[in-house]
């Protein structure tokens, strides 16, 4: 068993990773090009101008702000639901464990129009309108299985006795609760959530079924798909891309350092 | 003399004391909630396709004709629909192969070899562009794969126009441009999905314990025997797992065909254009069924082949 | 004026599905006794633990504990603490914090709880161990934290589950050594579970041995090593030859099963064990023989100074009759 890689498998594995990156680099760059109209490679001259348009535009902002309270209503619904989950499973085995883990992935297992075209096709008749509400009822059900796998990962590395532990010395299931579950499993919550509020801010698949027609519901995303089949301003696009990548880069780097030491636990099991 | 057992003195208290005779409620009032919503909302909405795909679309007055009948179904067997199917199924087997052969070395390096520092990078390195924005990384190739971007000047860059130029004159995949042609629609796909298929392969390969790879070259086994006997069997339950992902996103996805693409229909496509303007939900919700089942099967398949521990 | 025993089971029974963890046990712990439950895997020692601690209910049977009734009682109601087998400390919380766990869900004041598991601490020899977390701990120090973690609450009864197994040797038999002295100063009722017999043999005062659900028999150890009940107890509980009634008809007793210790039998001139000596052990305390009499395998410990045979030549020996010990299985 070679302790170093061969050359060769070096160079395929270099070459994977730049081939993820390399197309988010070249939108940053584009950003600052000053062609307006095409995607003219390499860009004839930079400028920062497009920073400034896109803050002064007047159809950024509405969607930018929708995004980010559907996100936040979405991420608040998935952990609710997702710590109710993943404690229930934490529990001894009953009846059904299999198929609830089945339909927890499920939302996220199957491709996004089903989803969305079942939202759709549902959200009349519950009597609702299509709404910001509709977009989060969408969300929150595919991130709930985020935040339960955070939730899972952590209390499997958790010795199981000590709910026992906190039982046997006094604590009744609240103090349990509040004094040795909450803080064990918080930093994976938090994680969890972070992930959800990524995905919930990215999504567009199922967004664009769920979403009225109006203005009132257009989130980023769907602004930028407009932007994408119907351009006015490219480079403007880029400076929103830029926004999108850094709200939600932000975000998963902070749930990469929250459970930092659980994937490394994983690794070191082996 | 302290007694040997306490008063249950709170509402608290004595609630512990039921749940404990009755494991069951607190099993319930836990799972409620969740239930309630994953099986309404999310059940139920499932529920509400598979019926509107057993009714039909009356095309005159443009209405749903809310009656049982097999037709929306029969309707799927026409030339130009089944050619709708077809192409996506193409596409999704495609993709996924070609995924799983690029992310298997990034995803060994990673899982064998990236020590320390390297590793982080690599987990990073995937995960980043895996929860990136999807529109930007689209948005990104369109840029790329313009006739004026990126790829075009990169080949006359390095004199490799005649081997672009080749790959967009191939019959059924080529086109007038990258990002108006089915390659282009691949190499998107597979870009976007990559992610999806080097995190369960890596926690699949990482999972095969060092010990195996030792005794098998303890017996005698060379470095490409170890990995086509011990390593590659082991770590398939990762690549199924991968593959569900890269399979089931690809059946659904109706962005980046009309983004980068010719203006051909996939799955995806004609569920959105279907009950969009048209109205025609029966038939969208015919479409949809089948992906459904193509994943339910596959998610079985998998689940046989062990995958889902790999996810 | 007779004590109330510490703890009491009647006819308890308990299933897991079609298995019988524990079926149909009586017992009854003594007031201050340090009582253990020993028993191979499976036997239903652990079980009957945590039917004491609460976190198992029987299906069947009562358990009294102080002439209580617990049956309706949870676990966190139940003057009874439990050092668990992998300690369950807190990983969130300082050692400190740890200790004082239990007094603070009880409602105790932050400054006297505090002062308590200080004490505590002392009284476990981790006395600067308190602001240190549990990760930072090695193995006997977690287990002297967990130890002092359950005591500082005062419980009526001390359940300790398997506490040294994952100790090695020097520490495990230094732990033994304080866990008894702990008891004896503190004048609790400690019950702890093991499968390591010599363990059972030299800490506890009385002991039960459990086999597939059942006690197979109760007594103090000397009770117990010298005059086992039945052949599991006899094979169990340090080796011993177990005759068949054939054999122990032929040495001189009735046709019943029959346990002899191997350091009961002596080279003698003559002898109504005879035979050829297949292999010796040496163990440093003495050597080990094997040989072979009517089918059966035989094996004799001679202490350090005695003769050693050597392989294959022909020896006798002999045993005081009391040391042929009648066991009650069915011939």
């Amino acid at each position: 068993m070679p302790f170093n890689a061969s050359r060769g498998l070096k160079v395929a594995a270099g070459a994977g990773l730049a081939f993820l990156h390399l197309p988010i680099v070249l939108i940053f760059l584009y950003a600052f090009t000053t062609e307006e109209r095409s995607f003219a490679f390499p860009p004839p001259g930079l400028t920062a101008q497009w920073f400034a348009v896109a803050w002064a535009r007047s159809d950024i902002w509405p969607p930018l702000i929708l995004s980010l309270q559907v996100a936040l209503f979405s991420t608040l619904i998935a952990l609710i639901l997702g710590t109710l989950i993943s404690a229930a499973m934490a529990g001894a085995k009953f009846w059904g464990r299999e198929s609830l883990s089945l339909l927890v992935v499920l939302p996220i297992a199957l491709p996004g129009v089903v989803t969305g075209i079942a939202l759709r096709a549902a959200v009349p008749m519950l009597h609702l309108d299509f709404s910001w509400i509709t977009i989060v009822l969408g969300h929150a059900t595919f991130c709930i299985v985020i935040v339960y796998n955070n939730a899972v990962a952590r209390l499997r590395r958790l010795s199981g006795a000590i709910l026992e532990a906190s039982a046997d010395l006094g604590a009744n299931a609240f103090q349990t609760f509040r004094y040795v579950l909450l803080p064990n499993l918080g930093t994976a919550l938090l994680a969890g959530g972070m992930l959800a509020f990524a995905l919930s801010f990215d999504e567009v698949i199922v967004t664009t079924f769920t979403a009225g027609t109006g203005a009132a519901s257009k989130t980023l995303p769907i602004w930028m798909l407009d932007e994408l089949i119907r351009p006015r301003q490219r480079p403007v696009t880029n400076v929103v891309a830029i926004v999108v990548f850094a709200t939600t880069f932000l975000p998963i780097l902070a749930a990469y350092y929250l459970t930092r030491d659980t994937a490394q636990a994983a690794v070191a099991q082996k | 003399m302290s007694p040997a057992i306490f008063a249950a003195t709170t509402i608290a208290s004595r609630l512990t004391g039921v749940f404990w005779r009755h494991p069951k409620l607190l099993l319930g009032l836990l799972l409620a909630p969740p239930l309630l919503w994953l099986g309404m909302i999310y059940l139920g909405s499932l529920a509400a396709l598979l019926v509107q795909s057993f009714y039909s679309f009356d095309d005159f007055s443009g209405l749903v004709v809310p009656e049982f009948t097999l037709t929306t179904y029969a309707k799927l067997a026409s030339p130009a629909n089944l050619s709708i199917i077809l192409r996506t199924l193409l596409m999704a087997l495609a993709v996924t192969l070609a995924s799983a052969i690029i992310a298997f070395p990034v995803a060994y390096y990673a899982a064998r070899y990236a020590r320390g520092r390297w590793k982080a990078v690599f987990y990073l390195g995937v995960m980043l562009p895996l929860w990136s924005s999807y529109l930007v990384k689209v948005y990104a190739f369109k840029l790329i794969l313009a006739k004026e971007g990126i790829v075009t000047w990169a080949a006359s860059a390095t004199h490799t126009d005649w081997l672009l130029n080749a790959a967009l004159a191939l019959p059924f995949v080529g086109g007038a441009s990258l990002s108006s042609s089915y390659l282009g629609t691949f190499i998107v796909f597979c870009y976007v999905w990559l992610p999806y298929m080097i995190l369960p392969m890596q926690a699949a390969i990482e999972r095969v314990p060092l010990g195996l790879l030792e005794a098998s070259s303890d017996l005698g086994a060379n470095a490409r025997q170890t990995f086509w006997t011990v390593t590659l069997p082991l770590a398939l339950p990762g690549v199924i797992a991968g593959s569900i992902f890269t399979f089931s996103l690809t059946l659904g996805d109706y962005i980046i065909p009309q983004i980068i693409g010719t203006s051909a229909s996939f799955i995806g496509m004609a569920v959105y254009q279907l009950q969009g303007t048209a109205g025609n939900v029966p038939l969208a919700a015919a479409f949809a069924v089948i992906p459904i089942l193509i994943m339910l099967a596959y998610l079985t398949l998998a689940r046989k082949a062990g995958a889902f521990d790999a996810l | 004026m007779p004590q109330t025993p510490a703890v009491t089971f009647s006819a308890v029974t308990r299933h897991f599905g079609p298995v019988k963890a524990v079926d149909g046990v009586d017992l009854t712990v003594a007031e201050g006794a340090f009582f253990a439950m020993l028993g191979p895997s499976g036997s239903g020692k652990t079980t009957c633990l945590r039917l004491i601690s609460g976190f198992e209910r029987p299906d069947h049977g009562a358990i009294h504990i102080f002439g209580q009734d617990v049956s309706a009682v949870p676990p966190h109601l139940r003057n009874v603490n439990t050092v668990f087998q992998d300690y369950a400390l807190f990983p969130h919380l300082s050692v400190l914090d740890n200790v004082a766990y239990g007094l603070m869900v009880k409602g105790m004041g932050k400054a006297q709880r505090l002062a308590k598991a200080e004490a505590m601490l002392d009284l476990v020899k981790l006395a600067d161990y308190g602001a240190r977390k549990p990760a930072q701990l090695s193995g006997g120090q977690r287990q002297r934290v967990a130890l002092a973690r359950a005591l500082v609450n005062e419980p009526k009864v001390l359940l300790l589950d398997e506490p040294l197994g994952a100790l090695d040797l020097k520490l495990r038999e230094a732990m033994q050594d304080e866990l008894k002295a702990l008891q004896r100063r503190l004048g609790l009722t400690f019950i702890f579970v093991t499968h390591d017999q010599g363990e059972a043999l030299s800490m506890a005062d009385s002991l039960a041995v459990f086999d597939k659900g059942k006690i197979a028999q109760i007594g103090t150890p000397a009770q117990i090593y010298t005059q086992p009940a039945t052949r599991f107890v006899a094979d169990f509980v340090g080796s011993s030859n177990l005759l068949p009634p054939a054999l122990t008809q032929a040495l001189g007793g009735p046709a019943q099963w029959a346990s002899l210790r191997p350091e009961a039998l002596r080279l003698a001139d003559s002898g109504p064990i005879s035979g050829v000596v297949q292999s010796h052990r040496y163990l440093g305390t003495g050597t080990r023989i094997s040989l072979t009499l009517h089918g059966t395998d035989l094996a004799a410990f001679l202490p350090a100074g005695s003769p050693v045979p050597a392989e294959g030549s022909r020896v006798t020996l002999t045993f005081a009759p009391e040391a042929l010990h009648l066991l009650g299985d069915a011939p």
